[in-house]
């Protein structure tokens, strides 16, 4: 397979790259490479970062090094065309637009010079595709959203954003799943729980972690918009 | 089952053994003792298997009573411990009769101290390990950092009581390092060569608001000459990443799984335990060390780990 690229990231891990652009052909070999290390484990591995376009791979070094643990991941991409990934779920995520609920969307619009309803409107327009869950568990970053709603991050971080906040950043979205510090403009909130630790049931197959995390790689996701009262309904619920 | 009542809990107190590993598709980082030489080094002086969980403590200890006794270990840096009155030994097992009350204080040196008791602590796994998660409420003690009048459980007691002790040639080996062995981080190549040079050879201090998921440095500023948009990709333990200020900030055990920052180095393997021991407002270095060399010092540290010459019995 041509245009890939094998880089140490640290002496017990290996980045390997497909490209330098996020694309979903990019993202279908990165969620193929996953898929077939999970179903054809190398033992020396301990764990998989999966990004935009690349995949970290830590592996144990005092079993295996950087050279001998690409040429094997050699292998697999040699039969990734062959590795066929399940249809996509669709996802409904329930949000409450504006208020104290998207404390920014208000500046979003300004910054555009749209009213706050279009922002919505163009935030709930796109069938959402989950390129990876990162950052903390169960954080899923959604793309792409319309050029139009391009927006910077903020210039510094909040210290607490709250469980349920819906963001943008870039062309990105996501939903926090925990209150934790974020820099990214917050536009609603869902009452749905994103991150259910106490569902204790594993798969082993790492495609396949959704007992936990709402969502999974390669899902598509599309928001609905709801009013407060649904919102305290739902939360309640 | 045999109990601990905690009586004081210290500043942050939590259930820590090696942590999760494989759940970084979902986001989780394995979390797990941010010294874990002390940890490893702990368990074995009490006779337990090296990943059983203990308490992390961390800049001021807790206070503790064992209403049915217990075999201890306290490992790390020296939080002047007593029982009853009585200085505890560090590195060194100890019997503790019933009743008797363990008090820790203030660091007298590095970060971090491991209460390491006979028979593990026991708590629910979260994804197969008992490591707290405190960003996320998972793993540990009730997801939590522990809290005056909370009991813990022990598990099974693994055998009787026998007197072990860290060597002092395995001490001096294992001792934290302030001068941080790293190798070139994936974007090492977007920073300029005076950028690289102040940074190798400045002077970092830790920063306050450092924490289990990332140790930030003051000093000379780090500016990513490259021009290129940084894709966000996944991150490992020990990362260097310089945000837009030029800042550094290391990646620690509760690190976010991917991160959008250039990579400047990563601390190498050997010396991630030293991290778990630097204090906010400590001292460091970093030096440029070869891929061989990281591997080399990695496999010296797990051979003394390994060997007759760790524990005098």
């Amino acid at each position: 397979m041509t245009g890939v690229r094998f880089q140490p990231a640290s002496d017990q891990s290996l980045l390997v790259s497909f490209g330098q652009q996020i694309t979903l052909d990019a993202h279908q070999r990165v969620t193929q490479l996953l898929r077939l290390l999970a179903s054809e484990p190398i033992a020396d591995i301990r764990n998989l970062h999966p990004a935009y376009c690349s995949l970290l791979i830590k592996f144990d070094p005092l079993k295996i090094g950087h050279k001998e643990l690409e040429a094997i991941v050699q292998t697999y991409l040699d039969q990734l065309e062959n590795v066929t990934l399940p249809e996509p779920r669709q996802m409904e995520i329930p949000v409450c637009y504006g208020g104290d609920y998207g404390p920014d969307l208000n500046d979003v619009a300004a910054m555009h010079d749209m009213k706050p309803e279009h922002v919505i409107e163009l935030h709930v327009s796109v069938n959402y595709h989950v390129y990876f869950l990162g950052f903390v568990p169960g954080f899923a970053y959604l793309g792409e959203m319309p050029a139009a709603l391009l927006t910077p991050r903020l210039p510094s971080p909040r210290r607490r954003v709250p469980a349920g906040s819906v963001g943008i950043a870039g062309t990105q979205t996501a939903i926090y799943p925990f209150a934790t510090p974020g820099g990214w403009r917050l536009l609603g909130r869902t009452p749905v729980q994103i991150f259910r630790p106490e569902r204790s049931v594993m798969d082993q197959d790492v495609m396949n972690q959704d007992a936990m995390s709402l969502l999974s790689i390669g899902d598509r996701v599309r928001f609905t918009p709801i009013s407060p009262e649904t919102f305290a309904a739902l939360e309640q619920a | 089952m045999t109990q601990i009542h905690v009586h004081a809990p210290g500043l942050l107190t939590t259930v820590q053994d090696l942590g999760r590993e494989g759940f970084g598709p979902m986001g989780v980082s394995p979390s797990g003792a941010a010294d874990p030489i002390s940890l490893r080094v702990g368990n074995r002086l009490v006779g337990n298997a090296e990943v059983s969980a203990a308490l992390e403590m961390t800049l001021l200890g807790g206070t503790f009573s064992f209403p049915d006794g217990a075999v201890l270990a306290i490992t790390g840096s020296d939080f002047a411990a007593n029982l009853d009155g009585v200085p505890v030994e560090l590195w060194t097992s100890l019997k503790v009769t019933p009743g008797q009350t363990l008090r820790l204080g203030h660091t007298r040196s590095g970060a971090r101290c491991y209460l390491c008791v006979q028979g593990g602590i026991s708590v629910e796994p979260f994804l197969g390990s008992a490591s707290t998660h405190i960003l996320s409420g998972t793993g540990g003690f009730a997801g939590r950092a522990l809290r005056k009048g909370d009991v813990l459980a022990m598990g099974p007691e693994a055998g009787s009581f026998r007197k072990r002790k860290l060597t002092a040639q395995a001490w001096e080996y294992l001792a934290p390092r302030k001068v941080l062995r790293v190798t070139p981080g994936p974007q090492a190549d977007w920073f300029s060569e005076s950028s690289q040079q102040g940074f190798y050879s400045g002077c970092y201090r830790v920063a306050e608001e450092s924490n289990r998921m990332g140790i930030r440095l003051e000093g000379p500023l780090v500016a990513a000459s490259f021009g290129g948009k940084m894709i966000t990709e996944g991150v490992s333990l020990g990362a260097i990443q310089v945000p837009d200020g030029g800042s550094p900030i290391i990646l620690f055990v509760e690190q976010q799984t991917t991160g959008g920052y250039p990579k400047l180095a990563n601390v190498i393997s050997a010396d991630l335990p030293s991290l778990g021991q630097l204090r906010p407002r400590d001292e460091i270095r970093f030096a440029l060390t070869g891929w061989e060399a990281a591997r080399r010092l990695l496999s010296e540290q797990e051979a003394l780990l390994a060997s007759k010459e760790l524990i005098a019995e």
